[in-house]
């Protein structure tokens, strides 16, 4: 009986073949799309993540009232970049021409060019940078040519305790320095707070952590081309090497090896850690009436080697889709996005951080969020995290290593040997 | 499938009237006619299957032959990919070889998703293995003790199959709080374990939890099984003299056979294709990444090279269902055509 399904199913499975290879598909061009629509206009849609902080509708209305024949239609994703990052794909992959203009995460960027998803902004659609903050510009350039326009930045900040330290550290034997005697070591443990924390989960925000690490020590993950690794150096060991004796000497506890932002925000919250490494949104959630620490906690820019270290880039830039039909409009919404008046509204209701760098210093602004000159010093020496169109492949060799060298499974030097013969194979394609 | 095998059923024994003398007609026997008729009531129902199983698997194997985009470094732009690759993706994976620019491969170095194949497909099946046995014994367990009647067994009934009523990912969300390093099972274990950050305490972390959520689809399986079994038969084992545990292995395991090896196959199926539980809990950080969540990760940097991945996937899980199969003896597939019972 057994033996006796097995017929029909080979009959069944042999019928699909020639049906799969009838059924090809051949790879249409992408520079037709890329120039239909050029200079045509009306309403579009602008696809974003989950809009936590309510800023959308602002938008929206703002626009609409001055565009009534090119409505936007905001259309939100999931809170979670990976789920929006798939969505996107998917969109693309289908050349859905209902997408008009497209939120990129800074890291995205390169990826969607380099696969012609997103047409870069020259020519008529040249876009005036002159006002951005340069690091945000440089996040969104592939190839020499900028492909989307920066609409929201992040640098990390560190927060430190003001009842434990009255100056923060500027470099990291400082911090360490300032820890002992205050802190526990190893685990977060009795009532004494643990010394240090960023996010050392693996997952991307261990990349940023890593990079940072590295970049403040002046080393590089790769080269001025953003393909060529070059991790393996001396300065890229020195810089990885905070990271891995936090955990062998315990300024670091072992629990960091689970955080992501939300954890090492927790544990700040609950007095727990005496210095931690986060974006700005955790100053307002820390200052809440939940908070253990709320009028107890200060933010400086992040410690280096020597004198004070380099954040990693992040924030989200508006790319125009190339199978948008309304290309002009997707332009102008761009230029809209970027205007004082949504840039400032985006900051006071959300808590974004602005990409014009005149904002920074603006009286009005800085009174609400004080730490906006901090986060300006730390956006302004911040560094991108390598903008290729193998990023996945990237970052996965940076979190792989950089983990398994803050386990204590390899040394620094093996992780980064490893390191730099991942990235190269990550982009040999 | 199962239409599939009863008209095929048909036509042998159709066979067999005209000429064959192996096999007799069970039932009365159909004409040509007849036999046609089927065909055509069954065939939009094949005509389904190939569409949403067939299509997508076929095409995915085809896909696995295939190049991925590649970037051309005087654009910087993708190119279509789709080239034919012969069995590259394969050797890749395999072989665990990685691409070289300029041309040539390497060995797979550590931290590309190359160099995890044989590790994950390790991971999965050491999980399955300890995950499903504990859930068969403790299945067992809860499956006699439901088939028994005492005060309150409705009540057990329902706390019982609660697990498996919530979604995994809730489940997975509730876990990682009890495994927080200071979640409730380190405070009362007075341990300071990082739960899921490091290897061996989130390997058991995905078994504990995996445990807890599908015990209970075992245990269901089960009891259905043991209600089938009349009372008579263990009437005539104590007129006999057979003890309990005699009762237990000579009466209650043999004629409950069938429906534990559905529950076990379909355990071991189940756990083999295991994503969103480590996906959630652990993120396939400290050595739990699944075979299905290395597909997921490849799919990001290259599809063609994951539908590779996915197809020996399939043939893996393939493979261990047919032994299973085979070890059990089930009669599975043809069960509504009269499985026999030994």
């Amino acid at each position: 009986m057994r033996k006796k399904g097995i017929a029909p199913a080979v009959c069944l499975l042999s019928t699909v073949a020639v049906l799969a290879a009838c059924g090809g598909n051949g790879g249409g061009s992408s520079n037709d799309a890329a120039k239909q629509g050029a200079s045509a206009r009306g309403p579009i849609t602008f696809v974003t993540g989950k809009d936590n902080s309510g800023i959308m509708p602002y938008i929206a209305d703002q626009w609409n009232k001055a565009h009534p024949n090119e409505k936007v239609t905001i259309k939100q994703q999931s809170d979670q970049a990976d789920q929006q990052l798939s969505d996107l794909q998917q969109h693309f992959q289908a050349k859905d021409p209902g997408y008009d203009v497209v939120t990129v995460d800074v890291v995205w960027s390169a990826e969607f060019a380099a696969k012609g998803w997103i047409i870069p902004l020259e020519g008529q659609y040249a876009l005036d940078t002159s006002q951005l903050l340069p690091a945000t510009v440089k996040a969104a350039t592939y190839n020499g040519k900028l492909f989307a326009a920066p609409y929201a930045s992040d640098g990390g900040l560190l927060y430190y305790r003001t009842d434990l330290t009255k100056t923060p550290p500027t470099t990291w034997d400082d911090l360490i320095k300032q820890c002992q005697g205050k802190t526990t070591s190893g685990t977060i443990t009795g009532p004494k707070p643990a010394c240090y924390a960023g996010q050392f989960a693996k997952y991307e925000g261990l990349t940023v952590n890593a990079a940072e690490a590295i970049n403040a020590a002046g080393g590089n993950i790769v080269g001025p081309d953003g393909v060529t690794p070059q991790v393996d150096s001396q300065q890229a060991a020195t810089g990885l090497d905070f990271l891995v004796n936090g955990f062998k000497q315990g300024y670091i506890p072992k629990e960091a090896l689970g955080f992501q932002e939300t954890q090492s925000l927790n544990a700040f919250q609950a007095g727990q850690l005496m210095f931690m490494r986060n974006w700005p949104y955790a100053d307002a959630i820390l200052a809440g009436k939940d908070s253990k620490v709320a009028s107890k906690f200060a933010i400086a820019p992040l410690p280096g080697p020597s004198g004070h270290g380099a954040s990693s880039l992040g924030g989200h830039s508006l790319g125009i889709s190339a199978y948008s039909k309304y290309k002009a409009t997707d332009l102008d919404f761009l230029k809209f996005i970027e205007s004082d008046d949504i840039q400032r509204n985006d900051l006071n209701q959300g808590t974004l951080a602005p990409v014009v760098t005149s904002l920074y210093s603006d009286a009005t602004l800085v009174k609400k969020f004080p730490y906006l000159p901090t986060l300006l010093a730390s956006i302004q020496t911040a560094v991108p995290r390598p903008v290729t169109p193998y990023y996945p492949g990237v970052t996965e060799a940076i979190e792989t290593n950089a983990y398994a060298a803050l386990q204590g499974q390899v040394s620094t030097k093996q992780a980064l040997t490893s390191m730099q013969a991942a990235i190269k194979s990550a982009t040999a394609g | 499938m199962t239409l599939a095998g009863q008209v095929e059923e048909k036509v042998i024994e159709n066979e067999g009237r005209n000429g064959r003398k192996r096999r007799r007609p069970r039932r009365t026997s159909i004409n040509p006619g007849e036999s046609r008729r089927a065909w055509t009531l069954i065939a939009p129902a094949i005509l389904l299957l190939i569409l949403i199983v067939g299509y997508p698997v076929i095409k995915a194997i085809y896909q696995s032959f295939l190049t991925d985009p590649g970037l051309d470094k005087s654009t910087g732009l993708f190119n279509q990919g789709n080239a034919w690759n012969g069995i590259t993706n394969y050797t890749h994976w395999l072989g665990q070889r990685c691409a070289v620019a300029g041309g040539g491969t390497q060995s797979c170095p550590s931290g590309t998703l190359g160099s995890q194949f044989w590790g994950s497909a390790g991971v999965t099946l050491g999980i399955t293995v300890v995950a499903c046995t504990i859930e068969t014994v403790i299945g067992m367990g809860f499956a006699l003790m439901m088939n028994r009647a005492f005060r309150g067994r409705a009540l057990v009934r329902v706390a019982i199959l609660i697990p498996w009523a919530i979604p995994t990912a809730v489940t997975s969300k509730l876990w990682q709080v009890i495994f927080d390093p200071q979640g409730i099972l380190n405070k009362i274990l007075g341990t300071h374990f990082a739960w899921t950050s490091e290897q061996w305490p989130a390997r058991s972390a995905i078994v504990i939890a995996d445990v807890w959520k599908t015990t209970p689809f075992i245990a269901l399986l089960i009891l259905a099984g043991l209600q089938s079994i009349p009372e008579e038969t263990y009437e005539a084992a104590r007129i006999d003299g057979a003890n309990a545990w005699r009762r237990f292995t000579s009466v209650t395991l043999p004629l409950v056979k069938p429906a534990l090896a559905v529950a076990v196959i379909f355990r071991v199926l189940d756990t083999l294709r295991m994503y969103d539980l480590p996906a959630i809990l652990t993120g396939g950080a400290n050595g739990t990444t699944t075979s299905s969540i290395l597909v997921v990760k490849q799919l990001t940097s290259g599809v063609n090279s994951a539908s590779a991945l996915s197809t020996i996937t399939f043939v893996l899980i393939f493979a261990i269902a047919l032994a299973l199969v085979r070890l059990f003896n089930a009669n599975i597939v043809g069960a509504q055509t009269g499985g026999k019972v030994k």
